[in-house]
């Protein structure tokens, strides 16, 4: 606990959440109880007020997700909150606003982050924020008719989108009044170095970044709705592969799997355990290698070597993969009590197989910082740029590789336990240069680690008493948690802390369906790291956030 | 900061200069290929031209680097070692829509992305081909019941090849691409037809509901697209 008030009269036995009661006396209005966390329900006026009291004096520092939802009566936002220090300790504010005039206040004042999650709130639900910098659509277009989550939405109805942006990429610049030496540049939604479709609007001064706002939503594809309109058991576990599709589909289906199980209550059997956190680290191992290879993209532009040995190791890692699932990108291998099946037959040949990738890999790493930690070139355009101070990335709710690169020590593996990794031997890789190198030397090291973990698992996958293997635990045929049950849990993606909230109405598809994408926070950061950069700073500092647009916009 | 960090200087004693000196002594039969040695003596060959021309077409085509969603990591792998689509004669990605031959669009379509698409299309130089990659660009593959998704490339722009899959293998690409070329050398291309979703003036769209409702946020010249979203299939 870091409680940090002077009141001595609280004693280390009182439970976290009565003194959490007491902090917050005069706002809880009700309580609520989420699966996870302790949940306090609290007027929409006292937004700013909780929250700050949370972050400052009980130590909550990390606002992970802002979930919003609508009732028959009523609008509902969730700020799931935790602690960077302690990421169990979890804890839930509740904010209902009436159905006729949903107004709340904003929690961004509080948290930075706040701002993006509130304005994906108003777009796909509706809910509106008093005292929000900038309250418009994120993902949708700005002439979007309608709130696609909210309960009335008719999806049928005509829509227009205007192509605006792109009338006249070179046009006076309207941000500042006052400097009229600055232009405006679009760089993206097509562009080689935007890693997909995103859209970066930015305004230059010579060749400094001004202001760089990225635009987001070219790849909103709908995955939250997607999710609730399929049944717990077999019918969602296809779409978290796409959410974060550089070859991280196991580390996502993991995410919607440790919620689903936790709220239906199934026990994974160890075994089936010992085969997820395998195959999720080869996928950890393919997704940096991907992340790798492109940053050097980003930094050398070019196509050659870099670029072509990160895709070598990568297709080795797929292709034990493959073996394993079946499919060399879009696995959907988890099932909710386990894994769809046994590793391949003959097994000698494939333990052969992931041993020989996983003793490579040390001299493949080699190579990589032959040609690009120690190449003086990329030194010189990573050492120091693209800075993002431990504070500034908290603020933002920044995690993963660019969390442990500005040396915030959180890793959900290792402090949030599942899977099986809490039993083996490995390291979090952290750094503290906070600049755009750092954060490619933890993803070099995370792979070493990652290797690790894989080798520790074939170990024991290869002992393993033959009449024991047991892949599934015993699920109901059709799942129906009860009405009512939430439930947030996070792992550890490739890109950050990964989430799914759930909220079950007691049939076999969940009511509310919300993704906590590490990308999304973690882009947020990217005007902090690159206002007043040069403009190749910013594309480094842009690749070294290592986004996916499919996570990003969902 | 970590100690590897210090700064790495290359040895530069070691610079091969073999190719430097061939290239100054002027050795070497750097222009005689082995094609020109099978036609042996005679320097002329006899052809039709457009065969000919198509056949050039086909041979060289330039990709416009281009990715969407899911589907261009398998296209990028397309692209690089192990299948490696350049020994096809198509494999070098161009940036610009203006180098680029081929478009090969590899993801889902997302209502805010199709003007664009559509945009980079009408940039892209003639003669031009369209291969749609994935389920999605056929019709919206698993995400075609979304609110925000367009079922199918096709709804925008004309599409020559579609290679199915969620995502389609690599080899599934080459093997489309492959097809086009065929296409190509055969003289055939997918007829361009008024697309469902095309870019418009508003000013020009008959008034309606949602055209009325808009009036004040749109400009009369501003090019909109208008998704019908009940007429889909
Ligand atoms: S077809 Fe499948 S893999 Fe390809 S973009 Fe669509 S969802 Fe992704």
């Amino acid at each position: 606990m870091s409680l940090q008030e002077g009141d001595e009269a609280t004693p280390e036995i009182e439970s976290g959440e009565t003194e959490l009661e007491a902090l917050l006396d005069d706002l809880i209005v009700d309580t609520d109880d989420h699966m996870n966390a302790p949940a306090f329900v609290i007027r929409p006026d006292t937004v700013q007020e909780t929250l700050g009291r949370l972050k400052n004096e009980a130590g909550y520092d990390h606002l992970s997700l802002v979930t919003a939802e609508e009732y028959p009566d009523r609008y509902e936002s969730i700020y799931h909150l935790k602690k960077f220090d302690d990421p169990t300790d979890e804890v839930s504010v509740v904010v209902p606003t009436d159905s006729e005039n949903p107004v709340s206040e904003s929690a961004e004042p509080v948290f930075r982050t706040a701002d993006w999650h509130e304005r994906e709130a108003y777009d796909l639900v509706g809910i509106e924020y008093d005292d929000h910098p900038d309250l418009r659509r994120i993902l949708l277009p700005e002439t979007w008719q309608g709130h696609p989550m909210g309960l009335d939405y008719d999806q049928d109805r005509p829509q227009m989108v205007p192509l605006r942006e792109h009338a006249n990429p070179l046009q006076d610049d309207h941000r500042s009044d006052t400097d009229s030496d600055t232009m405006f540049v679009n760089i993206g939604p097509h562009h080689p170095a935007t890693h997909g479709v995103l859209h970066l609007e930015t305004t230059l001064d010579g060749e400094q970044v001004v202001d760089v706002e990225p635009d987001i939503g070219y790849l909103h594809r709908n995955e939250e709705q997607m999710a609730q309109n399929g049944t717990y058991r077999h019918q969602i576990m296809p779409y978290p592969d796409r959410w974060d599709y550089i070859s991280a589909g196991l580390l996502n289906e993991w995410a919607y799997a440790r919620a689903a199980e936790d709220l239906a209550d199934i026990e994974v059997p160890e075994y089936a355990q010992i085969i997820r956190t395998m195959g999720a680290e080869l996928c950890r191992i393919a997704a940096h290698m991907l992340a790798v290879g492109t940053f050097a993209l980003d930094i050398y532009g070019d196509f050659t070597a870099i670029f072509m040995y990160a895709i070598r190791d990568r297709e080795k890692a797929q292709n034990i993969l493959e073996d394993l699932t079946g499919q060399r990108l879009m696995f959907n291998y988890f099932r909710l009590g386990g894994v769809v099946w046994d590793l391949p037959e003959p097994r000698e040949e494939f333990f052969e197989k992931v041993r020989t990738f996983v003793d490579e890999l040390p001299d493949a790493l080699e190579e990589y910082h032959d040609l690009i930690t120690s190449n003086e070139i990329l030194q010189m355009r990573t050492v120091g740029t693209g800075v993002l101070p431990e504070e500034v990335a908290k603020n933002y709710g920044a995690t993963g590789p660019v969390a442990r690169g500005s040396g915030i020590d959180y890793d959900l593996r290792r402090d949030d336990p599942y899977g099986y990794y809490d039993e083996l031997d490995w390291e979090v890789p952290v750094e503290d240069g906070c600049d755009n190198f750092s954060r490619l030397l933890v993803r070099m090291r995370e792979v070493e680690e990652s290797a690790k973990i894989i080798e520790q698992c074939v170990d024991l996958l290869e002992d393993w008493p033959e009449d024991e293997r047991n892949i599934q635990a015993n699920v109901p045929r059709t799942l129906r948690p009860e009405d009512d049950k939430e439930i947030y849990r996070t792992v550890e993606g490739a890109k950050g802390e990964l989430g799914v909230y759930i909220r079950a109405d007691g049939t076999e598809k969940p009511a509310r369906f919300k993704i906590r994408s590490p990308c999304f926070s973690n882009l947020q950061t990217l005007p902090e790291m690159s206002n007043g950069e040069y403009i190749p700073d910013m594309i480094a500092a842009l690749g070294s956030l290592d986004i996916v647009l499919g996570e990003v916009d969902r | 900061m970590s100690s590897e960090r210090e700064l790495f200087r290359t040895d530069d004693s070691q610079v091969l200069t073999e190719t430097r000196d061939a290239r100054m002594s002027g050795q070497g039969d750097r222009f005689n290929s082995k094609l020109r040695e099978a036609f042996g003596s005679s320097p002329f060959i006899l052809t039709k031209f457009d065969k000919f021309m198509n056949w050039v077409r086909g041979s060289s085509m330039f990709m416009l680097q281009f990715g969407i969603a899911c589907c261009s990591i398998e296209m990028m792998h397309t692209y690089a070692v192990k299948h490696d689509l350049d020994r096809f004669h198509a494999g070098v990605p161009r940036a610009s829509p203006r180098q680029a031959d081929v478009m090969i669009v590899p993801g889902t379509i997302v209502s805010k992305f199709a003007p664009r698409m559509k945009r980079v299309y009408d940039q892209m130089p003639e003669p031009k081909f369209v291969v749609g990659m994935g389920s999605c660009t056929i019709s919206g593959g698993p995400f075609q019941e979304g609110y925000n998704v367009i079922k199918g490339a096709e709804e925008v722009i004309p599409v020559d090849i579609h290679v199915p899959g969620c995502p389609p293998r690599p080899e599934a690409l080459v093997y489309g691409v492959a097809k086009l070329q065929e296409r190509i050398a055969n003289g055939e291309a997918s007829p361009v037809t008024v697309k469902p979703y095309e870019l418009e003036q508003f000013g020009d769209l008959e008034r309606d509901e949602i055209v009325d409702e808009l009036a004040s946020e749109i400009d009369e010249e501003d090019l909109v697209m208008r998704y019908n979203w009940a007429d889909s299939p």
